[in-house]
Protein backbone atom coordinates (compact mmCIF):
# COMPACT_ATOMS: atom_id res chain seq x y z
CA UNK A 1 0.00 0.00 0.00
CA UNK A 2 1.35 3.20 -1.37
CA UNK A 3 1.40 6.10 1.65
CA UNK A 4 -1.21 8.51 1.46
CA UNK A 5 -0.37 11.48 -0.01
CA UNK A 6 0.35 14.81 2.34
CA UNK A 7 -2.30 17.38 1.22
CA UNK A 8 -1.25 19.91 3.82
CA UNK A 9 -2.07 23.61 3.00
CA UNK A 10 -1.82 25.06 6.14
CA UNK A 11 -1.60 29.10 5.85
CA UNK A 12 1.86 30.26 7.24
CA UNK A 13 0.83 33.01 10.11
CA UNK A 14 2.23 33.02 13.79
CA UNK A 15 -0.87 35.06 14.48
CA UNK A 16 -2.75 33.16 17.17
CA UNK A 17 -5.71 35.30 16.45
CA UNK A 18 -6.32 34.65 13.02
CA UNK A 19 -5.63 30.79 13.47
CA UNK A 20 -8.01 30.70 15.89
CA UNK A 21 -10.79 31.76 13.93
CA UNK A 22 -13.33 30.03 13.00
CA UNK A 23 -11.70 27.96 15.83
CA UNK A 24 -15.34 26.51 16.51
CA UNK A 25 -16.84 25.75 14.09
CA UNK A 26 -13.87 23.57 12.99
CA UNK A 27 -13.78 21.51 15.80
CA UNK A 28 -17.70 20.74 15.70
CA UNK A 29 -17.31 19.88 11.98
CA UNK A 30 -14.14 17.30 13.29
CA UNK A 31 -16.99 16.14 15.37
CA UNK A 32 -19.57 15.31 13.29
CA UNK A 33 -16.69 14.19 10.74
CA UNK A 34 -15.43 11.61 13.33
CA UNK A 35 -19.10 10.24 14.11
CA UNK A 36 -19.25 9.69 10.42
CA UNK A 37 -16.50 7.89 9.69
CA UNK A 38 -16.57 5.46 12.89
CA UNK A 39 -20.38 4.78 11.83
CA UNK A 40 -19.04 3.99 8.52
CA UNK A 41 -16.68 1.65 9.34
CA UNK A 42 -18.31 0.59 11.96
CA UNK A 43 -15.21 0.48 14.49
CA UNK A 44 -15.47 1.30 18.54
CA UNK A 45 -12.96 3.79 20.27
CA UNK A 46 -15.37 6.89 20.10
CA UNK A 47 -15.79 7.60 23.43
CA UNK A 48 -11.72 8.03 23.76
CA UNK A 49 -11.48 10.06 20.34
CA UNK A 50 -14.75 12.24 21.01
CA UNK A 51 -12.77 13.08 24.17
CA UNK A 52 -9.80 14.61 22.36
CA UNK A 53 -11.38 15.75 19.31
CA UNK A 54 -11.05 19.02 20.16
CA UNK A 55 -7.44 18.94 21.38
CA UNK A 56 -6.41 17.82 18.34
CA UNK A 57 -8.36 20.63 16.35
CA UNK A 58 -6.85 23.24 18.12
CA UNK A 59 -3.43 21.45 18.30
CA UNK A 60 -3.15 21.34 14.16
CA UNK A 61 -5.13 24.39 13.48
CA UNK A 62 -3.54 26.49 16.02
CA UNK A 63 -0.79 25.46 17.78
CA UNK A 64 1.60 23.06 15.84
CA UNK A 65 3.80 24.65 13.59
CA UNK A 66 5.60 23.17 10.54
CA UNK A 67 8.47 21.82 11.84
CA UNK A 68 7.43 20.77 15.25
CA UNK A 69 6.37 17.05 15.99
CA UNK A 70 2.82 14.82 17.26
CA UNK A 71 2.78 11.39 18.53
CA UNK A 72 -0.32 10.13 19.49
CA UNK A 73 0.61 8.08 22.51
CA UNK A 74 -3.50 7.09 23.21
CA UNK A 75 -3.42 5.42 20.09
CA UNK A 76 -6.84 4.07 19.89
CA UNK A 77 -8.00 7.75 19.47
CA UNK A 78 -6.83 7.17 16.26
CA UNK A 79 -9.78 7.95 14.19
CA UNK A 80 -9.27 11.78 15.64
CA UNK A 81 -5.94 12.06 14.44
CA UNK A 82 -7.07 10.95 11.34
CA UNK A 83 -10.10 13.89 11.22
CA UNK A 84 -7.44 16.48 12.50
CA UNK A 85 -5.40 15.52 9.75
CA UNK A 86 -7.80 15.97 7.35
CA UNK A 87 -9.31 18.99 8.90
CA UNK A 88 -6.09 20.53 8.07
CA UNK A 89 -6.26 18.90 4.53
CA UNK A 90 -3.57 17.01 4.82
CA UNK A 91 -5.75 13.53 4.72
CA UNK A 92 -8.88 13.77 2.33
CA UNK A 93 -12.17 11.97 2.38
CA UNK A 94 -11.23 9.02 -0.17
CA UNK A 95 -8.58 8.99 2.43
CA UNK A 96 -10.88 9.17 5.64
CA UNK A 97 -13.34 6.53 3.64
CA UNK A 98 -10.21 3.69 3.67
CA UNK A 99 -10.47 3.71 8.09
CA UNK A 100 -10.87 0.06 9.18
CA UNK A 101 -11.27 -1.28 5.71
CA UNK A 102 -8.89 -3.77 4.04
CA UNK A 103 -5.35 -2.84 2.54
CA UNK A 104 -5.65 0.56 4.37
CA UNK A 105 -3.30 2.74 6.16
CA UNK A 106 -5.91 4.24 8.13
CA UNK A 107 -5.57 1.46 10.74
CA UNK A 108 -8.05 1.44 14.40
CA UNK A 109 -4.69 2.13 15.95
CA UNK A 110 -1.64 4.14 13.70
CA UNK A 111 0.32 1.66 12.16
CA UNK A 112 3.25 3.96 11.72
CA UNK A 113 3.31 3.65 8.20
CA UNK A 114 1.91 5.93 5.06
CA UNK A 115 0.17 8.70 6.93
CA UNK A 116 1.76 11.90 6.75
CA UNK A 117 2.69 13.26 10.49
CA UNK A 118 2.47 9.63 12.10
CA UNK A 119 6.04 8.74 13.15
CA UNK A 120 5.40 5.82 15.04
CA UNK A 121 2.87 2.52 15.57
CA UNK A 122 1.55 3.83 19.14
CA UNK A 123 -1.70 1.96 20.41
CA UNK A 124 -0.17 -0.57 23.34
CA UNK A 125 -0.35 2.29 25.81
CA UNK A 126 3.00 4.27 27.47
CA UNK A 127 5.03 4.48 24.38
CA UNK A 128 4.47 7.91 23.42
CA UNK A 129 6.22 9.79 26.57
CA UNK A 130 9.47 7.81 25.66
CA UNK A 131 9.34 8.43 22.00
CA UNK A 132 8.44 12.36 22.58
CA UNK A 133 11.52 12.33 24.78
CA UNK A 134 13.60 11.15 22.10
CA UNK A 135 12.38 13.38 19.38
CA UNK A 136 13.29 16.52 21.87
CA UNK A 137 16.18 15.53 22.92
CA UNK A 138 17.21 15.34 19.38
CA UNK A 139 15.17 18.55 18.57
CA UNK A 140 17.69 20.10 21.77
CA UNK A 141 20.96 18.34 20.51
CA UNK A 142 20.65 20.33 16.95
CA UNK A 143 19.52 23.48 18.77
CA UNK A 144 16.07 23.71 17.21
CA UNK A 145 13.63 25.48 18.55
CA UNK A 146 10.92 22.22 17.20
CA UNK A 147 8.43 21.99 19.92
CA UNK A 148 7.07 17.95 20.19
CA UNK A 149 3.60 17.71 21.49
CA UNK A 150 2.07 13.97 23.20
CA UNK A 151 -1.60 13.11 23.55
CA UNK A 152 -1.64 10.49 26.34
CA UNK A 153 -4.58 9.23 28.43
CA UNK A 154 -5.17 9.51 32.17
CA UNK A 155 -5.62 5.56 32.28
CA UNK A 156 -2.48 5.48 30.58
CA UNK A 157 -0.49 7.08 33.17
CA UNK A 158 -1.01 3.52 34.91
CA UNK A 159 1.77 2.96 32.86
CA UNK A 160 5.40 2.83 34.81
CA UNK A 161 6.89 3.81 31.34
CA UNK A 162 5.19 6.81 31.38
CA UNK A 163 6.77 7.98 35.14
CA UNK A 164 10.26 6.77 33.26
CA UNK A 165 9.82 9.06 30.74
CA UNK A 166 8.62 11.57 32.54
CA UNK A 167 11.78 11.81 34.74
CA UNK A 168 14.07 11.50 31.62
CA UNK A 169 12.43 14.88 30.40
CA UNK A 170 12.58 16.52 33.82
CA UNK A 171 16.18 15.67 34.37
CA UNK A 172 17.31 16.50 30.63
CA UNK A 173 15.39 19.80 30.79
CA UNK A 174 13.42 18.79 28.02
CA UNK A 175 11.00 22.34 27.41
CA UNK A 176 10.46 21.72 23.99
CA UNK A 177 8.13 18.93 24.85
CA UNK A 178 4.66 18.98 25.92
CA UNK A 179 2.51 15.96 27.46
CA UNK A 180 -0.93 16.24 26.80
CA UNK A 181 -3.08 14.36 29.27
CA UNK A 182 -7.40 13.75 27.88
CA UNK A 183 -8.49 13.22 31.59
CA UNK A 184 -11.95 12.20 30.83
CA UNK A 185 -12.24 10.02 34.10
CA UNK A 186 -12.52 6.25 32.37
CA UNK A 187 -10.88 3.94 31.53
CA UNK A 188 -11.00 0.34 29.62
CA UNK A 189 -13.07 -1.35 32.83
CA UNK A 190 -14.36 1.10 35.23
CA UNK A 191 -13.25 4.47 36.20
CA UNK A 192 -9.68 5.78 36.65
CA UNK A 193 -10.01 6.82 39.98
CA UNK A 194 -11.76 3.43 40.94
CA UNK A 195 -9.52 1.27 38.98
CA UNK A 196 -6.06 3.30 40.36
CA UNK A 197 -6.95 5.76 42.90
CA UNK A 198 -4.34 8.39 44.60
CA UNK A 199 -3.57 11.52 44.42
CA UNK A 200 -4.76 13.66 41.31
CA UNK A 201 -2.96 13.17 38.48
CA UNK A 202 -1.16 16.58 37.95
CA UNK A 203 -0.10 16.65 41.65
CA UNK A 204 1.90 13.70 40.67
CA UNK A 205 3.17 14.85 37.78
CA UNK A 206 4.07 18.03 39.38
CA UNK A 207 5.80 15.94 42.08
CA UNK A 208 8.06 14.71 39.28
CA UNK A 209 9.30 18.30 38.80
CA UNK A 210 7.23 19.18 35.60
CA UNK A 211 5.50 22.36 34.60
CA UNK A 212 2.02 21.49 34.94
CA UNK A 213 -1.33 23.45 32.91
CA UNK A 214 -4.56 22.50 33.41
CA UNK A 215 -7.83 23.20 31.53
CA UNK A 216 -11.16 22.47 29.57
CA UNK A 217 -10.89 20.00 27.17
CA UNK A 218 -13.70 21.39 25.50
CA UNK A 219 -12.85 25.13 25.35
CA UNK A 220 -10.60 25.41 22.37
CA UNK A 221 -9.26 28.97 23.90
CA UNK A 222 -8.24 27.18 26.81
CA UNK A 223 -6.82 24.72 25.10
CA UNK A 224 -4.45 27.12 23.00
CA UNK A 225 -3.64 28.92 25.79
CA UNK A 226 -3.09 25.46 27.79
CA UNK A 227 -0.42 24.59 24.88
CA UNK A 228 1.21 27.33 24.12
CA UNK A 229 5.60 27.60 23.80
CA UNK A 230 6.92 28.20 27.87
CA UNK A 231 10.22 27.56 28.15
CA UNK A 232 11.91 27.40 31.77
CA UNK A 233 13.87 23.98 31.44
CA UNK A 234 11.15 22.10 32.62
CA UNK A 235 8.82 19.75 30.09
CA UNK A 236 4.85 20.86 30.37
CA UNK A 237 2.10 18.38 31.39
CA UNK A 238 -1.32 19.40 30.05
CA UNK A 239 -4.01 18.11 31.93
CA UNK A 240 -7.04 18.21 30.01
CA UNK A 241 -10.33 18.06 31.52
CA UNK A 242 -13.07 16.15 29.01
CA UNK A 243 -16.00 13.95 28.76
CA UNK A 244 -15.46 10.46 27.16
CA UNK A 245 -18.19 10.24 24.10
CA UNK A 246 -18.51 14.47 24.32
CA UNK A 247 -21.75 15.02 21.78
CA UNK A 248 -23.00 11.74 22.20
CA UNK A 249 -25.86 10.17 24.73
CA UNK A 250 -23.17 8.03 25.97
CA UNK A 251 -21.40 10.80 27.33
CA UNK A 252 -19.30 10.19 30.70
CA UNK A 253 -20.17 6.25 30.02
CA UNK A 254 -17.81 3.00 30.28
CA UNK A 255 -20.10 1.82 26.47
CA UNK A 256 -18.71 4.93 25.03
CA UNK A 257 -15.19 3.52 24.98
CA UNK A 258 -15.74 0.40 23.14
CA UNK A 259 -19.24 1.33 21.32
CA UNK A 260 -19.10 2.66 17.85
CA UNK A 261 -21.81 4.74 16.56
CA UNK A 262 -25.44 3.19 16.45
CA UNK A 263 -24.58 -0.13 17.63
CA UNK A 264 -27.01 -0.27 20.67
CA UNK A 265 -30.19 1.39 19.55
CA UNK A 266 -31.23 1.14 22.90
CA UNK A 267 -29.03 4.07 24.46
CA UNK A 268 -30.49 6.62 22.60
CA UNK A 269 -26.98 7.20 20.71
CA UNK A 270 -28.01 7.61 17.03
CA UNK A 271 -30.43 10.82 18.10
CA UNK A 272 -27.67 12.40 19.30
CA UNK A 273 -25.18 11.57 17.03
CA UNK A 274 -27.52 12.81 14.37
CA UNK A 275 -27.81 16.28 15.80
CA UNK A 276 -24.11 16.76 15.31
CA UNK A 277 -24.04 14.54 12.01
CA UNK B 1 35.90 -17.38 37.13
CA UNK B 2 35.22 -17.77 33.19
CA UNK B 3 35.11 -21.23 32.09
CA UNK B 4 38.79 -21.09 30.46
CA UNK B 5 40.43 -18.76 33.19
CA UNK B 6 43.93 -19.45 33.34
CA UNK B 7 44.24 -20.20 29.89
CA UNK B 8 45.10 -17.43 27.80
CA UNK B 9 41.71 -16.04 28.02
CA UNK B 10 41.37 -12.33 26.67
CA UNK B 11 39.73 -9.55 28.10
CA UNK B 12 35.54 -9.67 27.70
CA UNK B 13 34.20 -8.65 23.93
CA UNK B 14 32.94 -5.56 25.67
CA UNK B 15 36.22 -3.57 26.14
CA UNK B 16 36.99 -4.42 22.31
CA UNK B 17 33.52 -3.24 21.51
CA UNK B 18 34.17 -0.15 23.87
CA UNK B 19 37.49 0.56 22.05
CA UNK B 20 35.43 0.49 18.32
CA UNK B 21 32.75 2.27 19.66
CA UNK B 22 35.24 5.11 21.02
CA UNK B 23 37.43 4.72 17.52
CA UNK B 24 34.49 4.87 14.99
CA UNK B 25 31.55 7.17 16.52
CA UNK B 26 32.99 9.40 19.73
CA UNK B 27 33.45 12.18 16.94
CA UNK B 28 30.09 11.52 14.97
CA UNK B 29 28.00 14.53 16.44
CA UNK B 30 25.18 12.48 15.55
CA UNK B 31 25.98 9.38 17.31
CA UNK B 32 24.91 8.93 20.93
CA UNK B 33 25.66 6.11 23.47
CA UNK B 34 22.74 5.46 25.91
CA UNK B 35 23.05 2.79 28.84
CA UNK B 36 20.74 1.72 31.64
CA UNK B 37 22.89 2.63 34.85
CA UNK B 38 25.36 -0.55 33.42
CA UNK B 39 28.82 0.18 32.69
CA UNK B 40 31.08 0.76 35.82
CA UNK B 41 34.32 -0.17 35.13
CA UNK B 42 33.62 -0.56 31.72
CA UNK B 43 32.33 2.20 29.92
CA UNK B 44 34.01 5.10 31.44
CA UNK B 45 36.04 5.53 28.58
CA UNK B 46 33.20 5.50 26.65
CA UNK B 47 31.65 8.31 28.39
CA UNK B 48 34.58 10.39 28.68
CA UNK B 49 34.80 10.08 24.71
CA UNK B 50 31.20 10.77 23.86
CA UNK B 51 30.47 13.86 26.25
CA UNK B 52 27.08 14.76 25.99
CA UNK B 53 26.02 12.33 24.01
CA UNK B 54 26.64 9.34 26.48
CA UNK B 55 23.09 9.36 28.68
CA UNK B 56 22.89 7.20 31.17
CA UNK B 57 19.30 6.91 31.28
CA UNK B 58 18.87 5.20 34.76
CA UNK B 59 17.42 1.89 35.43
CA UNK B 60 14.61 2.22 32.87
CA UNK B 61 14.49 0.00 30.07
CA UNK B 62 11.43 0.67 28.40
CA UNK B 63 12.33 4.66 28.78
CA UNK B 64 15.76 3.22 27.02
CA UNK B 65 14.32 2.15 23.94
CA UNK B 66 11.61 4.79 23.60
CA UNK B 67 14.60 7.59 23.40
CA UNK B 68 16.29 5.66 21.21
CA UNK B 69 14.00 5.03 18.81
CA UNK B 70 12.64 8.90 19.02
CA UNK B 71 16.75 10.08 18.26
CA UNK B 72 16.94 7.70 15.77
CA UNK B 73 13.67 9.08 13.79
CA UNK B 74 15.44 12.32 13.85
CA UNK B 75 18.71 10.57 11.98
CA UNK B 76 21.07 9.93 14.75
CA UNK B 77 22.98 7.21 15.50
CA UNK B 78 21.80 5.30 18.39
CA UNK B 79 24.01 2.37 20.63
CA UNK B 80 21.89 1.28 23.81
CA UNK B 81 24.15 -0.92 26.20
CA UNK B 82 23.05 -3.36 29.17
CA UNK B 83 23.06 -6.53 30.89
CA UNK B 84 22.01 -8.56 27.93
CA UNK B 85 19.07 -10.21 30.32
CA UNK B 86 17.78 -6.86 30.63
CA UNK B 87 17.74 -5.28 27.03
CA UNK B 88 15.67 -7.31 25.15
CA UNK B 89 12.93 -9.00 28.53
CA UNK B 90 11.94 -6.19 30.25
CA UNK B 91 11.59 -3.47 26.98
CA UNK B 92 10.22 -6.05 24.65
CA UNK B 93 7.33 -4.54 23.90
CA UNK B 94 9.12 -1.01 23.06
CA UNK B 95 11.71 -3.21 20.66
CA UNK B 96 9.12 -4.63 18.50
CA UNK B 97 7.11 -1.56 18.21
CA UNK B 98 9.27 1.29 17.92
CA UNK B 99 12.37 -0.66 16.53
CA UNK B 100 10.96 -3.43 14.71
CA UNK B 101 7.86 -1.84 13.14
CA UNK B 102 9.68 0.79 11.97
CA UNK B 103 13.28 0.03 10.71
CA UNK B 104 14.96 2.24 13.10
CA UNK B 105 18.70 1.23 12.89
CA UNK B 106 18.99 1.00 17.16
CA UNK B 107 21.90 -1.05 17.70
CA UNK B 108 21.18 -3.07 21.29
CA UNK B 109 24.38 -4.06 22.61
CA UNK B 110 23.49 -6.92 25.41
CA UNK B 111 26.54 -7.82 27.32
CA UNK B 112 27.21 -10.99 28.62
CA UNK B 113 25.22 -13.16 26.90
CA UNK B 114 24.24 -16.64 27.53
CA UNK B 115 25.44 -17.85 31.10
CA UNK B 116 27.96 -15.58 31.20
CA UNK B 117 26.78 -13.40 34.36
CA UNK B 118 26.95 -17.40 36.33
CA UNK B 119 26.52 -16.94 40.01
CA UNK B 120 24.56 -14.03 39.37
CA UNK B 121 21.55 -16.62 39.02
CA UNK B 122 19.02 -16.78 36.37
CA UNK B 123 17.64 -13.37 36.12
CA UNK B 124 20.93 -12.25 34.82
CA UNK B 125 21.01 -15.45 32.33
CA UNK B 126 20.29 -14.44 28.66
CA UNK B 127 19.42 -17.68 27.28
CA UNK B 128 16.27 -16.63 25.13
CA UNK B 129 17.56 -13.40 23.48
CA UNK B 130 18.70 -14.62 20.19
CA UNK B 131 14.96 -16.09 19.49
CA UNK B 132 13.25 -13.41 20.57
CA UNK B 133 14.67 -11.26 19.22
CA UNK B 134 15.08 -13.02 15.63
CA UNK B 135 11.30 -13.79 16.10
CA UNK B 136 10.61 -9.79 15.91
CA UNK B 137 12.97 -9.65 12.42
CA UNK B 138 15.61 -7.97 14.65
CA UNK B 139 19.01 -8.26 13.10
CA UNK B 140 20.92 -10.83 15.53
CA UNK B 141 24.23 -10.82 15.93
CA UNK B 142 26.89 -13.02 18.49
CA UNK B 143 30.05 -12.64 17.50
CA UNK B 144 32.73 -15.24 17.97
CA UNK B 145 36.16 -13.49 18.24
CA UNK B 146 36.63 -9.62 18.99
CA UNK B 147 38.03 -9.19 15.72
CA UNK B 148 34.46 -9.30 14.59
CA UNK B 149 33.38 -6.34 16.89
CA UNK B 150 34.44 -4.06 14.05
CA UNK B 151 33.19 -5.37 10.84
CA UNK B 152 29.56 -6.08 12.73
CA UNK B 153 29.60 -2.30 14.24
CA UNK B 154 30.43 -0.83 11.09
CA UNK B 155 27.52 -2.51 9.18
CA UNK B 156 24.55 -1.45 11.60
CA UNK B 157 21.61 -0.52 9.23
CA UNK B 158 18.81 -1.70 10.64
CA UNK B 159 17.48 -3.00 14.09
CA UNK B 160 19.96 -5.14 15.74
CA UNK B 161 20.46 -7.26 18.97
CA UNK B 162 24.64 -7.46 19.59
CA UNK B 163 24.89 -10.25 21.61
CA UNK B 164 28.47 -9.67 23.69
CA UNK B 165 30.24 -12.39 24.87
CA UNK B 166 34.09 -13.66 25.76
CA UNK B 167 36.93 -14.45 22.66
CA UNK B 168 37.31 -18.21 23.52
CA UNK B 169 39.36 -18.84 20.80
CA UNK B 170 43.08 -20.16 21.47
CA UNK B 171 46.21 -18.02 21.20
CA UNK B 172 47.48 -20.38 18.37
CA UNK B 173 44.25 -19.80 16.36
CA UNK B 174 44.90 -17.35 13.00
CA UNK B 175 42.14 -15.82 12.78
CA UNK B 176 39.76 -15.23 10.07
CA UNK B 177 38.09 -12.21 8.20
CA UNK B 178 34.74 -11.81 9.25
CA UNK B 179 31.48 -13.45 8.07
CA UNK B 180 28.36 -13.98 9.22
CA UNK B 181 28.71 -17.52 8.88
CA UNK B 182 32.24 -19.04 8.16
CA UNK B 183 34.51 -21.81 8.61
CA UNK B 184 36.78 -21.92 11.38
CA UNK B 185 38.42 -25.67 11.28
CA UNK B 186 38.45 -28.13 8.16
CA UNK B 187 37.35 -31.81 9.97
CA UNK B 188 36.26 -34.54 8.36
CA UNK B 189 34.04 -36.42 10.82
CA UNK B 190 30.47 -34.25 10.69
CA UNK B 191 29.81 -30.93 10.83
CA UNK B 192 29.94 -28.71 13.73
CA UNK B 193 28.29 -25.55 13.59
CA UNK B 194 28.89 -23.22 16.87
CA UNK B 195 27.11 -19.66 17.90
CA UNK B 196 29.25 -17.30 18.26
CA UNK B 197 31.69 -17.41 21.35
CA UNK B 198 31.48 -21.36 21.41
CA UNK B 199 33.16 -21.83 18.04
CA UNK B 200 36.23 -20.42 20.01
CA UNK B 201 35.41 -23.29 22.57
CA UNK B 202 34.95 -25.75 19.67
CA UNK B 203 38.42 -24.48 18.20
CA UNK B 204 40.04 -25.26 21.86
CA UNK B 205 38.49 -29.09 22.11
CA UNK B 206 39.19 -29.83 18.62
CA UNK B 207 41.70 -27.92 17.29
CA UNK B 208 44.77 -30.92 18.64
CA UNK B 209 43.01 -32.99 16.78
CA UNK B 210 43.43 -34.83 12.73
CA UNK B 211 41.51 -33.75 10.32
CA UNK B 212 40.00 -37.43 9.91
CA UNK B 213 38.82 -37.64 13.46
CA UNK B 214 37.31 -34.29 14.10
CA UNK B 215 34.01 -32.23 12.28
CA UNK B 216 34.50 -29.29 10.51
CA UNK B 217 34.01 -26.58 12.91
CA UNK B 218 31.23 -23.49 11.80
CA UNK B 219 30.85 -20.37 13.09
CA UNK B 220 27.50 -18.84 12.64
CA UNK B 221 27.33 -15.14 13.73
CA UNK B 222 24.47 -14.35 12.02
CA UNK B 223 21.22 -15.73 13.29
CA UNK B 224 19.53 -15.66 9.52
CA UNK B 225 20.40 -18.79 8.33
CA UNK B 226 20.23 -17.44 4.30
CA UNK B 227 23.44 -15.23 4.82
CA UNK B 228 25.55 -18.59 5.40
CA UNK B 229 27.63 -19.63 2.35
CA UNK B 230 26.72 -22.06 -0.22
CA UNK B 231 29.45 -24.22 0.82
CA UNK B 232 27.77 -25.15 4.40
CA UNK B 233 25.01 -26.66 3.23
CA UNK B 234 26.92 -28.89 1.10
CA UNK B 235 28.92 -29.94 3.64
CA UNK B 236 25.48 -30.44 6.17
CA UNK B 237 23.88 -32.79 3.46
CA UNK B 238 24.01 -36.36 4.54
CA UNK B 239 26.05 -35.58 7.13
CA UNK B 240 26.58 -35.73 11.06
CA UNK B 241 25.38 -32.47 12.30
CA UNK B 242 26.53 -31.19 15.62
CA UNK B 243 25.04 -27.57 16.95
CA UNK B 244 26.13 -26.09 20.25
CA UNK B 245 24.74 -22.92 21.43
CA UNK B 246 24.59 -21.05 24.51
CA UNK B 247 20.94 -20.96 24.04
CA UNK B 248 17.67 -22.11 24.56
CA UNK B 249 16.77 -24.86 22.30
CA UNK B 250 13.41 -22.99 21.03
CA UNK B 251 13.88 -20.42 18.61
CA UNK B 252 17.98 -20.66 18.79
CA UNK B 253 20.44 -21.97 15.75
CA UNK B 254 19.49 -25.24 16.26
CA UNK B 255 15.93 -24.46 15.38
CA UNK B 256 17.25 -22.17 12.17
CA UNK B 257 19.23 -23.97 11.17
CA UNK B 258 17.35 -27.14 11.05
CA UNK B 259 14.69 -25.11 9.30
CA UNK B 260 16.83 -23.51 6.63
CA UNK B 261 17.56 -27.05 5.85
CA UNK B 262 14.31 -28.50 5.56
CA UNK B 263 14.08 -25.12 3.06
CA UNK B 264 16.66 -26.72 1.37
CA UNK B 265 15.54 -30.20 1.40
CA UNK B 266 19.01 -31.20 2.92
CA UNK B 267 18.76 -34.30 5.27
CA UNK B 268 21.57 -34.86 7.70
CA UNK B 269 22.86 -38.38 8.67
CA UNK B 270 22.46 -37.47 12.80
CA UNK B 271 21.24 -34.04 14.04
CA UNK B 272 23.05 -33.40 17.35
CA UNK B 273 21.75 -29.85 19.62
CA UNK B 274 23.44 -28.95 22.55
CA UNK B 275 22.16 -25.94 24.08
CA UNK B 276 21.04 -24.14 26.89
CA UNK B 277 18.48 -25.75 29.78
CA UNK B 278 15.44 -23.49 29.74
CA UNK B 279 13.52 -23.09 31.80
CA UNK B 280 16.06 -22.94 35.07
CA UNK B 281 15.89 -26.31 36.46
CA UNK B 282 17.06 -25.06 40.13
CA UNK B 283 21.11 -25.50 39.77
CA UNK B 284 23.33 -22.71 39.97
CA UNK B 285 26.85 -21.88 39.41
CA UNK B 286 29.43 -20.31 37.08
CA UNK B 287 29.55 -20.46 33.51
CA UNK B 288 31.85 -23.39 33.09
CA UNK B 289 29.54 -25.53 35.84
CA UNK B 290 26.77 -24.48 33.14
CA UNK B 291 28.90 -25.58 30.49
CA UNK B 292 29.57 -28.80 32.07
CA UNK B 293 25.83 -29.35 32.58
CA UNK B 294 24.62 -28.36 29.03
CA UNK B 295 27.64 -30.75 27.23
CA UNK B 296 29.24 -27.49 25.29
CA UNK B 297 33.05 -27.47 27.64
CA UNK B 298 35.67 -28.26 25.96
CA UNK B 299 35.18 -32.09 27.42
CA UNK B 300 31.40 -32.00 26.66
CA UNK B 301 32.49 -31.25 23.14
CA UNK B 302 35.03 -34.16 22.96
CA UNK B 303 32.54 -36.50 24.29
CA UNK B 304 29.92 -35.47 22.28
CA UNK B 305 31.82 -35.90 18.69
CA UNK B 306 32.52 -39.34 19.87
CA UNK B 307 29.55 -40.59 20.91
CA UNK B 308 27.99 -43.30 18.75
Amino acid sequence: MAPLPDLTSRMQTDDLTARMASIGARVEAARARLIAMHRAAGLGHLGGNLSCIDILTVLFHAVLREDDRFILSKGHSAGALYVALWSIGTLDDDALATFGRDDSLLTGHPCGQGVPGVLFPTGSLGHGPSLAAGLALAAKHRGSDRRIHCLCSDGEWQEGSCWEALAFAVHHRLDNLTLIVDQNGLQGFGRVDEVVGGPPLRDRVAAFGARVVVGDGHAARSIAGALGAHLDGRPTVVVMNTVKGRGTAWEDQLESHYLPPGSDDSSGGPQREDRHA
Amino acid sequence: MTPAAGRNVKTAMRERFASEVIARFSADPECFFLTVDVGFMALEGVRDAFGARFINAGVAEQNLIGVAAGLAREGCRVFCYSIASFLYARPFEQIRNNLAFTGLPVCLVGNGGGYAYGHMGPTHHALEDAAVMHALGVRVQVPAFDDDIPAIIGGIEAPTYLRLGRDHAPPTWPGMDYAPWRRVLAGTRGVLVALGPLAGVALRALGGLACDARPAVWAATDLDADSAPGRLWEELAGNTVFVIEEHAAAGGLGMVLGHAMARRRIAAKRFVHRHAIMPPDGRHGSQAFHWARCGFDEAGILAMINEP
